[in-house]
Protein backbone atom coordinates (compact mmCIF):
# COMPACT_ATOMS: atom_id res chain seq x y z
CA UNK A 1 0.00 0.00 0.00
CA UNK A 2 1.54 3.19 -1.14
CA UNK A 3 0.30 5.76 1.80
CA UNK A 4 2.92 5.87 4.62
CA UNK A 5 3.46 4.95 7.76
CA UNK A 6 0.09 6.31 10.17
CA UNK A 7 1.44 9.25 11.91
CA UNK A 8 -2.08 9.34 13.75
CA UNK A 9 -3.59 7.56 16.33
CA UNK A 10 -6.59 6.48 15.28
CA UNK A 11 -8.07 4.80 18.47
CA UNK A 12 -7.34 3.43 22.12
CA UNK A 13 -7.28 0.33 21.22
CA UNK A 14 -4.16 1.58 18.48
CA UNK A 15 -2.13 3.88 21.53
CA UNK A 16 -2.26 0.43 23.34
CA UNK A 17 -0.34 -1.84 20.88
CA UNK A 18 2.28 1.01 20.05
CA UNK A 19 2.96 1.42 23.78
CA UNK A 20 3.34 -2.36 23.33
CA UNK A 21 1.21 -2.94 26.05
CA UNK A 22 -0.24 -6.35 26.33
CA UNK A 23 -3.66 -5.70 24.55
CA UNK A 24 -7.01 -7.46 25.91
CA UNK A 25 -9.80 -7.20 23.21
CA UNK A 26 -13.26 -9.35 23.89
CA UNK A 27 -16.23 -10.48 21.84
CA UNK A 28 -19.81 -8.58 22.58
CA UNK A 29 -22.54 -11.22 23.08
CA UNK A 30 -24.63 -11.20 19.84
CA UNK A 31 -28.14 -9.26 20.61
CA UNK A 32 -31.46 -10.24 19.28
CA UNK A 33 -33.11 -7.32 20.59
CA UNK A 34 -33.77 -3.72 18.86
CA UNK A 35 -33.36 -2.32 22.83
CA UNK A 36 -29.80 -1.27 23.19
CA UNK A 37 -29.91 -1.86 26.68
CA UNK A 38 -29.00 -5.44 25.11
CA UNK A 39 -26.02 -3.91 24.42
CA UNK A 40 -25.58 -1.47 27.37
CA UNK A 41 -26.32 -4.54 29.71
CA UNK A 42 -22.59 -5.88 28.66
CA UNK A 43 -20.82 -2.94 27.70
CA UNK A 44 -21.29 -1.71 31.61
CA UNK A 45 -19.75 -4.84 32.77
CA UNK A 46 -16.64 -4.54 30.54
CA UNK A 47 -15.93 -1.05 30.56
CA UNK A 48 -12.77 -0.16 32.10
CA UNK A 49 -11.89 -4.06 31.63
CA UNK A 50 -11.03 -4.41 27.99
CA UNK A 51 -9.22 -2.20 25.52
CA UNK A 52 -11.77 -2.59 23.05
CA UNK A 53 -14.79 -4.81 21.80
CA UNK A 54 -15.33 -6.79 18.92
CA UNK A 55 -19.34 -6.08 17.59
CA UNK A 56 -19.53 -9.41 15.16
CA UNK A 57 -21.27 -9.23 12.13
CA UNK A 58 -24.04 -11.95 12.14
CA UNK A 59 -21.56 -13.95 13.40
CA UNK A 60 -21.87 -18.24 12.13
CA UNK A 61 -24.12 -16.69 9.84
CA UNK A 62 -27.13 -16.18 12.27
CA UNK A 63 -28.49 -12.23 11.67
CA UNK A 64 -28.42 -10.28 15.02
CA UNK A 65 -28.25 -6.43 15.71
CA UNK A 66 -26.20 -4.86 13.58
CA UNK A 67 -22.22 -4.09 14.24
CA UNK A 68 -22.41 -0.41 13.61
CA UNK A 69 -25.45 -0.08 15.80
CA UNK A 70 -23.83 -2.23 18.64
CA UNK A 71 -20.24 -0.07 18.16
CA UNK A 72 -22.58 2.65 18.68
CA UNK A 73 -24.51 2.01 22.03
CA UNK A 74 -20.79 0.64 23.30
CA UNK A 75 -19.23 4.64 22.60
CA UNK A 76 -22.41 5.17 25.02
CA UNK A 77 -20.91 3.33 28.11
CA UNK A 78 -17.38 4.86 26.92
CA UNK A 79 -16.21 1.05 25.59
CA UNK A 80 -14.25 1.31 22.71
CA UNK A 81 -15.90 -1.15 19.95
CA UNK A 82 -14.06 -2.91 16.90
CA UNK A 83 -16.53 -3.07 14.31
CA UNK A 84 -16.49 -6.31 12.21
CA UNK A 85 -17.63 -6.42 8.79
CA UNK A 86 -17.85 -9.84 6.35
CA UNK A 87 -18.04 -10.58 2.48
CA UNK A 88 -21.35 -12.36 3.16
CA UNK A 89 -23.85 -10.01 3.25
CA UNK A 90 -22.57 -7.06 1.13
CA UNK A 91 -21.34 -5.88 -1.84
CA UNK A 92 -18.64 -3.05 -2.57
CA UNK A 93 -21.39 -0.51 -2.26
CA UNK A 94 -22.77 -1.79 1.19
CA UNK A 95 -19.49 -2.40 2.16
CA UNK A 96 -18.07 1.00 1.52
CA UNK A 97 -21.52 2.57 3.17
CA UNK A 98 -21.09 0.62 6.47
CA UNK A 99 -17.74 1.59 7.08
CA UNK A 100 -18.73 5.32 6.58
CA UNK A 101 -21.48 4.83 8.98
CA UNK A 102 -19.50 3.15 11.29
CA UNK A 103 -17.15 5.58 11.38
CA UNK A 104 -19.53 8.77 11.73
CA UNK A 105 -21.54 6.50 14.43
CA UNK A 106 -17.91 6.62 16.73
CA UNK A 107 -15.91 3.40 15.74
CA UNK A 108 -12.56 3.71 15.54
CA UNK A 109 -11.71 0.42 14.39
CA UNK A 110 -12.63 -1.78 11.78
CA UNK A 111 -11.77 -5.51 10.93
CA UNK A 112 -12.58 -6.92 7.76
CA UNK A 113 -12.75 -10.69 6.87
CA UNK A 114 -14.73 -13.61 4.73
CA UNK A 115 -17.44 -14.52 6.58
CA UNK A 116 -18.96 -17.93 7.74
CA UNK A 117 -20.94 -19.60 5.28
CA UNK A 118 -24.42 -19.46 4.90
CA UNK A 119 -25.15 -22.60 5.18
CA UNK A 120 -23.56 -22.48 8.73
CA UNK A 121 -26.58 -20.66 9.86
CA UNK A 122 -30.26 -21.03 10.30
CA UNK A 123 -30.85 -19.10 6.95
CA UNK A 124 -29.31 -21.78 5.04
CA UNK A 125 -31.74 -21.16 1.93
CA UNK A 126 -30.32 -17.96 1.30
CA UNK A 127 -28.17 -16.05 -1.33
CA UNK A 128 -24.92 -15.00 -0.15
CA UNK A 129 -22.63 -12.01 -1.81
CA UNK A 130 -19.32 -13.02 -2.44
CA UNK A 131 -18.28 -10.10 -4.19
CA UNK A 132 -15.60 -9.23 -2.70
CA UNK A 133 -13.13 -11.35 -0.70
CA UNK A 134 -11.25 -10.35 2.97
CA UNK A 135 -8.11 -8.75 1.03
CA UNK A 136 -10.46 -6.31 -1.35
CA UNK A 137 -12.68 -5.25 2.05
CA UNK A 138 -8.97 -4.65 3.62
CA UNK A 139 -7.97 -2.70 0.98
CA UNK A 140 -11.08 -0.36 0.69
CA UNK A 141 -11.15 -0.04 3.95
CA UNK A 142 -8.17 1.58 3.07
CA UNK A 143 -8.35 3.63 0.10
CA UNK A 144 -11.48 5.31 1.38
CA UNK A 145 -9.27 6.62 4.72
CA UNK A 146 -5.93 7.17 3.19
CA UNK A 147 -6.96 8.57 -0.48
CA UNK A 148 -10.11 9.77 0.99
CA UNK A 149 -12.40 8.42 -2.25
CA UNK A 150 -14.47 5.83 -2.69
CA UNK A 151 -12.91 2.22 -4.82
CA UNK A 152 -14.47 4.30 -7.62
CA UNK A 153 -11.89 7.13 -7.41
CA UNK A 154 -14.99 10.03 -6.74
CA UNK A 155 -13.84 12.04 -3.78
CA UNK A 156 -15.60 11.94 0.23
CA UNK A 157 -16.21 15.17 1.54
CA UNK A 158 -14.62 13.87 5.01
CA UNK A 159 -12.69 10.06 5.28
CA UNK A 160 -13.00 8.01 7.93
CA UNK A 161 -10.50 7.74 10.21
CA UNK A 162 -10.11 4.08 12.09
CA UNK A 163 -7.45 1.45 12.80
CA UNK A 164 -7.53 -1.21 10.29
CA UNK A 165 -8.04 -5.01 11.10
CA UNK A 166 -7.85 -8.24 9.47
CA UNK A 167 -8.21 -11.62 10.94
CA UNK A 168 -6.41 -15.16 10.33
CA UNK A 169 -6.88 -19.00 11.21
CA UNK A 170 -3.04 -20.26 12.14
CA UNK A 171 -5.02 -23.47 12.92
CA UNK A 172 -7.10 -24.29 9.76
CA UNK A 173 -5.05 -25.38 6.15
CA UNK A 174 -2.93 -24.90 3.97
CA UNK A 175 -0.97 -24.22 7.20
CA UNK A 176 1.96 -23.29 5.49
CA UNK A 177 0.32 -21.05 3.64
CA UNK A 178 -1.09 -18.85 6.30
CA UNK A 179 1.61 -17.40 6.96
CA UNK A 180 2.12 -15.64 3.61
CA UNK A 181 -1.45 -14.83 3.82
CA UNK A 182 -0.85 -12.96 6.77
CA UNK A 183 1.69 -11.01 4.91
CA UNK A 184 -0.89 -10.62 2.03
CA UNK A 185 -3.22 -9.62 4.67
CA UNK A 186 -1.06 -6.36 5.49
CA UNK A 187 0.22 -5.73 2.27
CA UNK A 188 -3.67 -5.13 1.77
CA UNK A 189 -3.76 -3.04 4.36
CA UNK A 190 -4.17 -4.66 7.86
CA UNK A 191 -2.64 -2.73 10.89
CA UNK A 192 -3.54 -5.22 13.13
CA UNK A 193 -4.88 -8.80 13.34
CA UNK A 194 -6.99 -11.11 15.53
CA UNK A 195 -6.35 -14.95 15.48
CA UNK A 196 -9.07 -17.37 14.89
CA UNK A 197 -9.85 -19.53 18.84
CA UNK A 198 -6.66 -21.27 19.89
CA UNK A 199 -6.84 -24.49 21.43
CA UNK A 200 -3.29 -25.41 20.12
CA UNK A 201 -0.53 -23.32 21.20
CA UNK A 202 2.20 -25.28 19.03
CA UNK A 203 0.47 -24.84 16.05
CA UNK A 204 0.70 -21.07 16.65
CA UNK A 205 4.27 -21.21 17.86
CA UNK A 206 5.16 -22.32 14.52
CA UNK A 207 2.78 -20.14 12.47
CA UNK A 208 4.73 -16.68 13.90
CA UNK A 209 7.88 -18.28 13.72
CA UNK A 210 7.03 -18.65 10.00
CA UNK A 211 5.66 -15.06 10.05
CA UNK A 212 8.47 -13.67 11.67
CA UNK A 213 10.72 -15.02 9.25
CA UNK A 214 8.76 -13.40 6.39
CA UNK A 215 9.27 -10.11 8.44
CA UNK A 216 5.59 -9.80 9.04
CA UNK A 217 5.44 -9.11 12.56
CA UNK A 218 8.22 -6.34 13.22
CA UNK A 219 5.21 -3.75 12.34
CA UNK A 220 1.85 -5.95 13.07
CA UNK A 221 0.11 -6.85 16.20
CA UNK A 222 -1.67 -10.39 16.37
CA UNK A 223 -3.84 -10.73 18.99
CA UNK A 224 -4.52 -14.44 20.11
CA UNK A 225 -8.06 -15.71 19.92
CA UNK A 226 -8.98 -17.91 23.72
CA UNK A 227 -12.95 -18.91 23.95
CA UNK A 228 -13.66 -19.68 27.75
CA UNK A 229 -15.65 -22.79 27.28
CA UNK A 230 -18.27 -23.82 29.99
CA UNK A 231 -18.80 -27.43 28.81
CA UNK A 232 -17.36 -30.53 27.50
CA UNK A 233 -20.13 -30.26 24.87
CA UNK A 234 -19.54 -26.38 24.11
CA UNK A 235 -16.38 -27.57 23.14
CA UNK A 236 -17.29 -30.54 21.34
CA UNK A 237 -19.82 -28.97 19.18
CA UNK A 238 -16.93 -25.87 18.37
CA UNK A 239 -14.60 -28.97 16.81
CA UNK A 240 -17.25 -30.53 14.78
CA UNK A 241 -19.57 -27.96 13.80
CA UNK A 242 -17.83 -24.61 13.16
CA UNK A 243 -15.23 -24.73 10.03
CA UNK A 244 -11.78 -23.46 11.13
CA UNK A 245 -11.38 -24.65 14.87
CA UNK A 246 -8.77 -27.15 15.41
CA UNK A 247 -9.97 -28.73 18.98
CA UNK A 248 -7.14 -31.03 19.85
CA UNK A 249 -8.75 -35.03 21.25
CA UNK A 250 -6.95 -34.57 24.37
CA UNK A 251 -8.95 -31.12 25.36
CA UNK A 252 -11.93 -33.00 24.99
CA UNK A 253 -10.88 -35.96 27.06
CA UNK A 254 -9.76 -33.28 29.71
CA UNK A 255 -13.05 -32.09 29.89
CA UNK A 256 -15.38 -35.07 29.11
CA UNK A 257 -12.93 -36.73 32.21
CA UNK A 258 -14.75 -33.96 34.54
CA UNK A 259 -18.45 -33.89 36.13
CA UNK A 260 -20.86 -31.60 34.65
CA UNK A 261 -20.91 -29.37 37.58
CA UNK A 262 -16.39 -28.85 37.37
CA UNK A 263 -16.72 -28.76 33.63
CA UNK A 264 -17.32 -24.71 33.57
CA UNK A 265 -14.40 -24.40 36.32
CA UNK A 266 -12.35 -26.72 33.64
CA UNK A 267 -12.97 -24.63 31.03
CA UNK A 268 -11.73 -21.48 32.89
CA UNK A 269 -8.52 -22.65 34.25
CA UNK A 270 -7.77 -23.89 30.64
CA UNK A 271 -8.73 -20.26 29.36
CA UNK A 272 -6.22 -19.21 31.45
CA UNK A 273 -3.50 -21.71 30.80
CA UNK A 274 -3.99 -20.77 27.24
CA UNK A 275 -3.46 -17.33 27.63
CA UNK A 276 -0.27 -18.11 29.98
CA UNK A 277 1.23 -20.09 26.64
CA UNK A 278 0.44 -17.78 23.72
CA UNK A 279 1.62 -14.61 26.06
CA UNK A 280 5.18 -16.65 26.00
CA UNK A 281 4.82 -16.58 21.77
CA UNK A 282 7.20 -14.30 20.12
CA UNK A 283 5.20 -11.50 18.24
CA UNK A 284 1.77 -11.96 20.09
CA UNK A 285 1.05 -8.66 21.08
CA UNK A 286 -2.44 -9.85 23.08
CA UNK A 287 -5.49 -11.68 23.36
CA UNK A 288 -8.77 -11.68 22.25
CA UNK A 289 -11.14 -13.43 24.81
CA UNK A 290 -14.82 -15.15 23.97
CA UNK A 291 -17.14 -16.69 25.81
CA UNK A 292 -20.45 -17.92 24.57
CA UNK A 293 -22.39 -15.00 26.66
CA UNK A 294 -20.38 -14.96 29.21
CA UNK A 295 -19.28 -11.31 29.53
CA UNK A 296 -18.67 -12.26 33.67
CA UNK A 297 -16.42 -15.02 32.84
CA UNK A 298 -14.58 -12.64 30.54
CA UNK A 299 -14.25 -10.30 33.32
CA UNK A 300 -13.40 -12.95 35.62
CA UNK A 301 -10.54 -14.33 33.70
CA UNK A 302 -8.87 -10.54 32.94
CA UNK A 303 -8.81 -9.78 36.67
CA UNK A 304 -7.19 -13.80 37.63
CA UNK A 305 -4.40 -12.96 34.97
CA UNK A 306 -3.57 -9.60 36.57
CA UNK A 307 -4.20 -7.77 33.59
CA UNK A 308 -5.87 -4.72 35.34
CA UNK A 309 -6.00 -1.71 35.32
CA UNK A 310 -6.18 -1.42 31.99
CA UNK A 311 -3.36 0.94 30.76
CA UNK A 312 -4.68 4.41 29.86
CA UNK A 313 -3.29 5.38 26.97
CA UNK A 314 -2.83 9.49 27.21
CA UNK A 315 -5.39 11.50 25.19
CA UNK A 316 -6.15 14.81 25.07
CA UNK A 317 -9.10 14.05 22.53
CA UNK A 318 -10.73 10.92 21.33
CA UNK A 319 -12.00 12.63 18.20
CA UNK A 320 -8.86 12.22 15.49
CA UNK A 321 -7.46 15.76 14.03
CA UNK A 322 -9.37 15.35 10.71
CA UNK A 323 -13.07 14.84 12.08
CA UNK A 324 -12.23 17.27 14.94
CA UNK A 325 -11.34 20.07 12.48
CA UNK A 326 -14.47 18.77 10.48
CA UNK A 327 -16.49 19.07 13.57
CA UNK A 328 -15.59 22.56 14.71
CA UNK A 329 -16.08 24.02 10.60
CA UNK A 330 -19.43 22.62 11.04
CA UNK A 331 -20.44 23.82 14.33
CA UNK B 1 -17.14 -12.93 -33.09
CA UNK B 2 -17.37 -12.38 -29.57
CA UNK B 3 -19.90 -15.66 -28.54
CA UNK B 4 -18.44 -17.36 -30.87
CA UNK B 5 -14.90 -17.06 -28.93
CA UNK B 6 -16.32 -17.15 -25.42
CA UNK B 7 -18.24 -20.81 -26.42
CA UNK B 8 -14.58 -22.07 -27.83
CA UNK B 9 -13.02 -20.90 -24.33
CA UNK B 10 -15.75 -22.70 -22.20
CA UNK B 11 -15.37 -25.70 -24.55
CA UNK B 12 -11.88 -25.90 -23.59
CA UNK B 13 -11.70 -24.86 -20.36
CA UNK B 14 -14.98 -26.18 -18.46
CA UNK B 15 -14.15 -29.67 -19.14
CA UNK B 16 -10.37 -29.41 -18.11
CA UNK B 17 -10.76 -26.51 -15.10
CA UNK B 18 -14.10 -26.32 -14.47
CA UNK B 19 -13.96 -23.09 -15.62
CA UNK B 20 -17.15 -20.60 -14.51
CA UNK B 21 -16.51 -18.08 -17.61
CA UNK B 22 -15.37 -15.22 -14.97
CA UNK B 23 -13.88 -13.60 -17.74
CA UNK B 24 -10.56 -12.44 -16.52
CA UNK B 25 -8.62 -15.17 -15.86
CA UNK B 26 -6.37 -15.70 -13.48
CA UNK B 27 -5.28 -19.80 -13.61
CA UNK B 28 -1.73 -19.00 -14.60
CA UNK B 29 -1.23 -17.28 -11.19
CA UNK B 30 -3.43 -20.41 -9.19
CA UNK B 31 -1.70 -23.18 -10.21
CA UNK B 32 -4.01 -24.00 -12.88
CA UNK B 33 -7.25 -24.19 -10.23
CA UNK B 34 -10.08 -21.66 -11.39
CA UNK B 35 -10.48 -19.43 -8.10
CA UNK B 36 -14.19 -19.25 -9.20
CA UNK B 37 -14.87 -22.83 -8.12
CA UNK B 38 -14.53 -21.54 -4.44
CA UNK B 39 -18.28 -21.20 -3.79
CA UNK B 40 -17.05 -17.72 -1.40
CA UNK B 41 -15.41 -16.47 -4.91
CA UNK B 42 -12.18 -15.91 -2.88
CA UNK B 43 -9.82 -14.69 -5.63
CA UNK B 44 -6.56 -14.44 -2.99
CA UNK B 45 -6.35 -17.32 -1.07
CA UNK B 46 -8.15 -19.36 1.45
CA UNK B 47 -11.10 -18.73 3.56
CA UNK B 48 -10.55 -19.50 7.87
CA UNK B 49 -13.05 -22.19 7.51
CA UNK B 50 -11.13 -24.84 5.34
CA UNK B 51 -11.62 -28.20 7.08
CA UNK B 52 -8.48 -30.08 9.10
CA UNK B 53 -8.75 -32.35 6.06
CA UNK B 54 -8.18 -29.18 3.79
CA UNK B 55 -11.62 -30.13 2.41
CA UNK B 56 -14.06 -27.27 1.92
CA UNK B 57 -16.42 -25.82 4.39
CA UNK B 58 -19.30 -25.36 1.93
CA UNK B 59 -18.88 -28.76 0.30
CA UNK B 60 -17.17 -30.67 2.58
CA UNK B 61 -16.95 -33.36 -0.01
CA UNK B 62 -14.07 -31.91 -1.92
CA UNK B 63 -10.70 -30.06 -1.60
CA UNK B 64 -10.32 -26.74 -0.66
CA UNK B 65 -9.70 -24.84 -4.13
CA UNK B 66 -6.66 -22.85 -2.56
CA UNK B 67 -5.57 -25.57 -0.77
CA UNK B 68 -5.45 -27.41 -4.17
CA UNK B 69 -3.74 -23.99 -5.98
CA UNK B 70 -0.96 -23.24 -3.72
CA UNK B 71 -0.36 -27.10 -3.96
CA UNK B 72 -0.24 -27.15 -7.18
CA UNK B 73 0.89 -23.76 -7.94
CA UNK B 74 4.13 -24.98 -6.18
CA UNK B 75 4.75 -27.66 -8.76
CA UNK B 76 4.29 -25.19 -12.05
CA UNK B 77 7.78 -23.72 -13.65
CA UNK B 78 6.43 -20.84 -14.32
CA UNK B 79 4.53 -18.15 -12.54
CA UNK B 80 4.79 -19.45 -9.30
CA UNK B 81 5.66 -16.13 -7.27
CA UNK B 82 2.27 -15.00 -8.66
CA UNK B 83 -0.13 -16.95 -6.22
CA UNK B 84 0.69 -14.37 -3.73
CA UNK B 85 0.13 -11.01 -5.72
CA UNK B 86 -3.29 -9.00 -4.87
CA UNK B 87 -5.99 -9.80 -7.46
CA UNK B 88 -8.20 -6.85 -7.60
CA UNK B 89 -12.07 -7.51 -6.93
CA UNK B 90 -13.57 -9.40 -9.58
CA UNK B 91 -15.41 -7.23 -12.53
CA UNK B 92 -18.59 -9.12 -12.71
CA UNK B 93 -19.90 -7.38 -15.74
CA UNK B 94 -17.02 -9.41 -18.04
CA UNK B 95 -19.07 -12.89 -16.66
CA UNK B 96 -20.12 -14.93 -19.52
CA UNK B 97 -17.13 -13.54 -21.78
CA UNK B 98 -14.49 -14.47 -23.26
CA UNK B 99 -10.98 -13.99 -21.08
CA UNK B 100 -8.77 -14.65 -23.97
CA UNK B 101 -10.75 -11.78 -25.93
CA UNK B 102 -10.35 -9.52 -22.77
CA UNK B 103 -6.37 -10.79 -22.43
CA UNK B 104 -5.66 -9.32 -26.03
CA UNK B 105 -7.99 -6.07 -25.09
CA UNK B 106 -6.95 -5.58 -21.88
CA UNK B 107 -10.24 -5.52 -21.03
CA UNK B 108 -9.21 -7.51 -18.23
CA UNK B 109 -6.34 -4.86 -16.69
CA UNK B 110 -9.25 -2.27 -15.90
CA UNK B 111 -9.50 -1.57 -11.88
CA UNK B 112 -11.54 1.28 -10.45
CA UNK B 113 -9.82 4.37 -10.11
CA UNK B 114 -9.09 4.44 -6.46
CA UNK B 115 -8.11 0.38 -6.56
CA UNK B 116 -5.62 1.85 -9.46
CA UNK B 117 -4.60 4.97 -6.91
CA UNK B 118 -3.31 1.93 -4.38
CA UNK B 119 -1.31 0.51 -7.31
CA UNK B 120 1.14 3.68 -8.02
CA UNK B 121 4.68 3.08 -6.83
CA UNK B 122 5.56 3.43 -2.94
CA UNK B 123 6.87 6.82 -1.63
Amino acid sequence: MAAPASVETYSRLHAVLRARDFAVTCELATADSANPAAVYRHARVLAGKVDAVNCTDNSAAHPHLSSQAAAHFLTDCGVEPIVQLGCRDRNRIGLQADLLGAAALGARNVVLMTGDDASAGDHPETRSVWDLDSLHAIRIARILRDEGTYLSGRRLESAPLYLIGAVENPFAPPFGVRPRRLRSKVEAGAEFVQTQICFNPPRLREFMARAGDLGVLDDLPVLVGVYIPRSARSVRYLGEQVPGIDVPETIITRFESRPRDEQAEEGFRLALELVYAVREIPGVAGVHLMSIGGTAAIVRLIEELGLLPRPAPDEPDQRPARSRQDADRLS
Amino acid sequence: MSALVAAVERAVKRPIWGCRMCGQCVLHATGLTCAMTCPKNMRNGPCGGVLQNGHCEVEPHRRCTWVQAWQRSARLPLWREQIAQLRPPVDWRLEGTSSWENLLTGRDRHVPAGWAATQRPMS
